[in-house]
């Protein structure tokens, strides 16, 4: 196991290079002078010639890459181009609403796809299953832009439930916090519900035709406990693996989903920055965006390998 | 049965999707982009199947011709991210020198989120279909190649193949005509998984502003437009939403259905099945 | 105690109905130990697992029977009645322990759960019953071993173990589906020898299910011969052994060693594949693969009749038509005599 640890973590220093590179590459993908671009057609020669300064542009490629990597080792992602602020104290101060979007959405997903997964499966020979297929086919097929847009429709314009802008942090309320959170986290969460959902189903479905299934019968234990305890412990295993694979999707989400509910969080800084052609802030975010993701997928399998007995002491 | 049934639904949608945005301007006179100002807004009639939007264009017009974009941008980037990914996993998957740099680059790419890949790449392009095309290709390669790679390692030393090799056969020959073969259905459903992904990304970035030029008319720049008006038009919403969710619900059924079909690990399944129902139960 | 009466056990597939078990009738008195005995495709597993009612349903349906245990027929009881007979009244063990016990739990775990499903201890008392059935079952430092893994213990322990779980309830009978097959020869022995002890400790009925007639030859006082879903033979074992009165008991006799016998004797196997249950043969079912079989095998569907005192088999052979024909077919392999 601790083997395996500092196996998986030596991996993760081919990972972390290529991350460098694309991120290091994004502002030099773009066609023509990336200081052009950013100061606009009719800025003096003067300016441009100190932003290629302060951008390092003015010297060879290679020599620009290793000295980026040396400042983001050390802690500087650079200046926001736009307001002059080091990127890393604006990405900071952004992380609270996508955390908070984030995790209220994770919870949602856990409490509304684990039930789902077991009525699916304990009814599965009845029309839940087809019908629970069909809803999580159609669960990846809408786009959360829309479904947050059908949302607002429904919710907060016919029948005012729920507010459809704004954040509130959490030291000015934890109620009106998590009120104004309710329906972004919903949307972000829909779209994964119905993949660790199924994944659930899957696993369980597997696992419920295993020979200790049987023995669990046979020992007299009841059907609901059988289905909780021994199917559903087995089928949490391959489930973990979707975890990558939702946060991904999460992260993704919060892009969008921050941008339709004026969430000022990271994802919306990434829009606006784009807008304001503010590479080092992009450059910032897509590489924490990386990072986060990469650790997340460290963390998965290492409890993947904790949850099987059968990995965790070979 | 039913499933067939179900494959030739999305086969019968898509290709109505597809005939109807072709053909378009050959059964409808209204352009796509026909502007009147009186016809603001209107709520969907006989006249306006779908509504008009806020400059009095025809919203069913915009949503057919607006499949164009999605539906070229969905299979370039598909085959695309096919080829990049297929040669790249038959390479990693065949040859044990090339697979290590290929896979860590891999391992790289899929440090990202895809649409967050996507995002900043088009953020440095600037945002055209071409542009967007290399963007979300870029993006989605990775997954594939890692399938095709793993689908390589299963049949690379099948005995067969072995045998292949002794009879002198190239490495060339081998890996297109005994190894890809034997691949094709997992690369066909994840071919069409990445068609749905692509179209859903596209929409997403032209939904965010980002994406294909807001004059053209594709679903995603649909929405960005119809979005303040949320309350006022739903239809102006509802229906570009729809046009999406059809076509992309289409394409997953049949990924689904191909998959179903083609796997040997669900026929094989099956078989055992009904062995284990003769045998063993009998 | 246990008595089944005229069970049929039939499975929908999508090929058709099976019928894995058709018609069978036995009964077990207590303390006693029946070896069920087949080829795979025998309907002995379906058979067993009825008992418990343990088969999956649907596919599978008992369009007819009884199984009566101390009088209460189990195809009429309540989901909540079967729950307390399953592991209280009968238990049972399978053929691979490994993939028997659920591979993320401890062991303690698992045979705990067997014993607080039907007592109502708490949590300490039930750990000290766990060690000592541990014990019983012969496994060495079973506090240690109650926070092991499946995946650590040897087939044998594991075997070992899953005894311990049937034994937690003191059922009244062990049904054990093919107990040994999955283990080693050296393996197999011990575990036959440990399910002899329980008997003798415990006075559990035991049902023997399996295909090694070897394995009942120890432990049975009375074998059921199954074929295609029937009984074909039924006796004490020494009539199944020395007076065998079905043509499909004495291949399957044929087809495995015996200690008993010079060991200079050679091994034959049955010819042939069980039949197709959805459209079983015109006649004896065993007809195809019968050396024996006359024309009239083809067209009568033989019932079970008395041969001696609780000896019964299914075949319309007479004595001495089977006991020349085998004289004669002994003679062709051994000597090359013509038939």
């Amino acid at each position: 196991m601790l083997q395996y640890t500092i196996r998986r973590l030596f991996s993760l220093i081919p990972v972390m290079f290529i991350v460098s590179i694309i991120v290091f590459m994004i502002i030099h993908l773009t066609p023509g002078n990336p200081a052009h671009l950013i100061l606009g057609e009719d800025a003096s020669e003067e300016s441009i010639k100190q932003l290629e300064e302060q951008l390092g542009l003015d010297q060879p490629v290679v020599m620009q890459y290793v000295n980026w990597v040396k400042d983001i080792v050390t802690g500087d992602f650079g200046q926001s181009v736009y307001s002059s602020e080091p990127v890393l104290d604006i990405i900071i101060g952004r992380l609270g609403p996508t955390f908070s979007i984030t995790i209220v959405s994770i919870i949602m997903i856990l409490v509304i796809s684990i039930p789902i997964a077991i009525a699916a499966v304990w009814k599965r020979n009845t029309l839940i299953d087809p019908l629970f297929i069909s809803i999580s086919l159609l669960g990846v097929s809408i786009p959360e832009f829309w479904f947050a847009m059908l949302l607002v429709l429904g919710f907060a314009v016919s029948i005012p439930l729920f507010p459809v802008a704004g954040y509130i942090p959490m030291a000015d309320g934890i109620f009106q916090w998590l009120y104004h959170l309710i329906l972004p986290s919903f949307v972000l969460a829909a779209v994964e519900i119905g993949l660790v959902a199924r994944m659930l189903r899957d696993g369980m479905l597997e696992s419920v035709n295993q020979d200790y299934i049987r023995t669990a019968r046979a020992k007299g234990v009841k059907e609901s406990i059988v289905l909780m305890k021994h199917v559903f412990s087995n089928a949490l295993i391959p489930t973990t693996t979707v975890i990558g694979a939702m946060v991904a999707g999460l992260l993704g989400g919060t892009v969008i989903i921050e941008t339709m509910f004026t969430i000022p969080g990271m994802g919306q800084l990434l829009v606006d920055s784009i807008y304001r052609r503010d590479y080092p802030i992009i450059q910032g975010v897509i590489l924490f965006i990386a990072v986060v993701y990469v650790i997340v997928n460290l963390l998965v399998d290492l409890l993947y390998t904790f949850l099987d007995p059968r990995i965790r002491y070979d | 049965m039913l499933k067939r049934k179900r494959n030739l639904l999305s086969i019968g949608i898509l290709l109505l999707i597809t005939i109807a945005t072709i053909t378009a301007s050959l059964w409808s006179q209204t352009s796509p982009s026909f502007i009147d100002p009186t016809l603001r807004l209107l709520s969907p009639s006989s006249e306006h199947w779908f509504g008009t939007d806020h400059f009095g264009r025809d919203i069913f017009i915009r949503t057919i011709y607006a499949a164009r974009v999605s539906l070229i941008v969905g299979a370039v980037v598909a085959v695309v991210a096919t080829f990049l990914g297929t040669v790249t996993g038959l390479i990693a998957g065949y040859y044990k020198k090339a697979d290590s740099i290929i896979m860590r680059i891999v391992d790289g790419m899929l440090a990202f989120p895809a649409l967050i890949l996507a995002l900043a790449l088009v953020a440095a392009l600037g945002g055209s279909v071409a542009n967007i095309i290399i963007a979300l290709g870029f993006a989605f390669w990775p997954i594939m190649t890692r399938i095709v790679r793993a689908a390589v390692l299963q049949v690379k030393n099948v005995q067969y193949i072995e045998a292949a090799k002794t009879t002198g056969a190239s490495d060339f020959v081998i890996l297109t005509t005994y190894i890809l073969p034997n691949i094709l259905s997992p690369i066909i459903v994840q071919g069409t998984f990445t068609f749905a992904r692509a179209i859903l990304a596209e929409a997403a970035l032209s939904f965010l502003g980002i994406g294909v030029n807001p004059t053209t008319p594709t679903w995603g720049n649909m929405l960005q437009e119809a979005q303040i008006y949320i309350s006022m038009a739903p239809w102006f919403s509802i229906f570009p939403g729809l046009g999406i969710v059809l076509t992309v619900l289409a394409l997953n059924m049949l990924g689904d259905g191909i998959r179903d079909a083609f796997d040997p690990h669900a026929k094989k399944q099956l078989k055992k099945r009904k062995k284990v129902s003769q045998q063993k139960y009998a | 105690m246990l008595e089944v009466k005229n069970l049929k056990a039939y499975i929908d597939t999508p090929a058709g109905i099976v019928k894995a078990v058709d018609d069978v009738s036995f009964s077990l008195k207590a303390g006693e130990t029946i070896g069920i005995v087949g080829e795979s495709g025998s309907g002995k597993s379906v058979l067993a697992l009825s008992l418990m009612q343990l088969n999956p349903s649907p596919p599978t349906f008992y369009p007819q029977g009884e199984i009566l245990l101390e009088g209460k027929n189990l195809l009429h009881l309540k989901e909540k009645e079967l729950r307390n007979l399953r592991g209280n009244d009968i238990a049972m063990i399978f053929q691979d322990p490994m993939s028997s016990l659920n591979p993320i739990f401890k062991i303690g775990t698992q045979l705990m759960e067997a014993i607080r499903t039907h007592q109502n201890i708490n949590r300490a008392e039930a750990k000290k019953k766990a060690i000592e059935l541990l014990k019983d079952v012969g496994i060495s430092d079973p506090e240690r071993r109650m926070n092991d893994y499946p995946h650590q213990l040897s087939g044998g322990m594991r075997q070992r173990v899953m005894i311990a779980i049937a034994l937690a309830g003191k059922p009244k009978i062990l049904i054990a589906d093919e107990p040994t097959t999955a283990l080693d020869v050296t393996i197999q022995a011990q575990i036959l020898d440990l399910m002899k002890d329980i008997q003798k400790k415990y006075g559990t009925a035991i049902i023997i299910i399996t295909h090694d007639l070897g394995v009942v030859a120890q432990l049975a006082d009375k074998i059921v011969v199954m074929y295609s879903g029937r009984i074909v033979e039924e006796g004490k074992t020494e009539d199944i052994f020395y007076h065998t009165a079905m043509p499909y008991t004495w291949s399957l006799l044929r087809s495995m060693p015996r200690i008993d016998t010079s060991s200079r004797e050679r091994l034959i196997p049955i010819q042939g594949q069980p039949p197709n249950l959805v459209s079983p043969p015109k006649g004896c079912n065993f007809n195809p693969r019968c050396p024996f079989a006359t024309a009239d095998c083809l067209k009568i569907d033989p019932s079970l009749t008395e041969r001696g005192a609780g000896h019964y088999a299914a075949c319309i052979l007479s004595e001495k038509t089977f006991e020349e024909g085998k004289l004669q077919l002994e003679n062709f392999e051994t000597k090359g005599v013509p038939l």
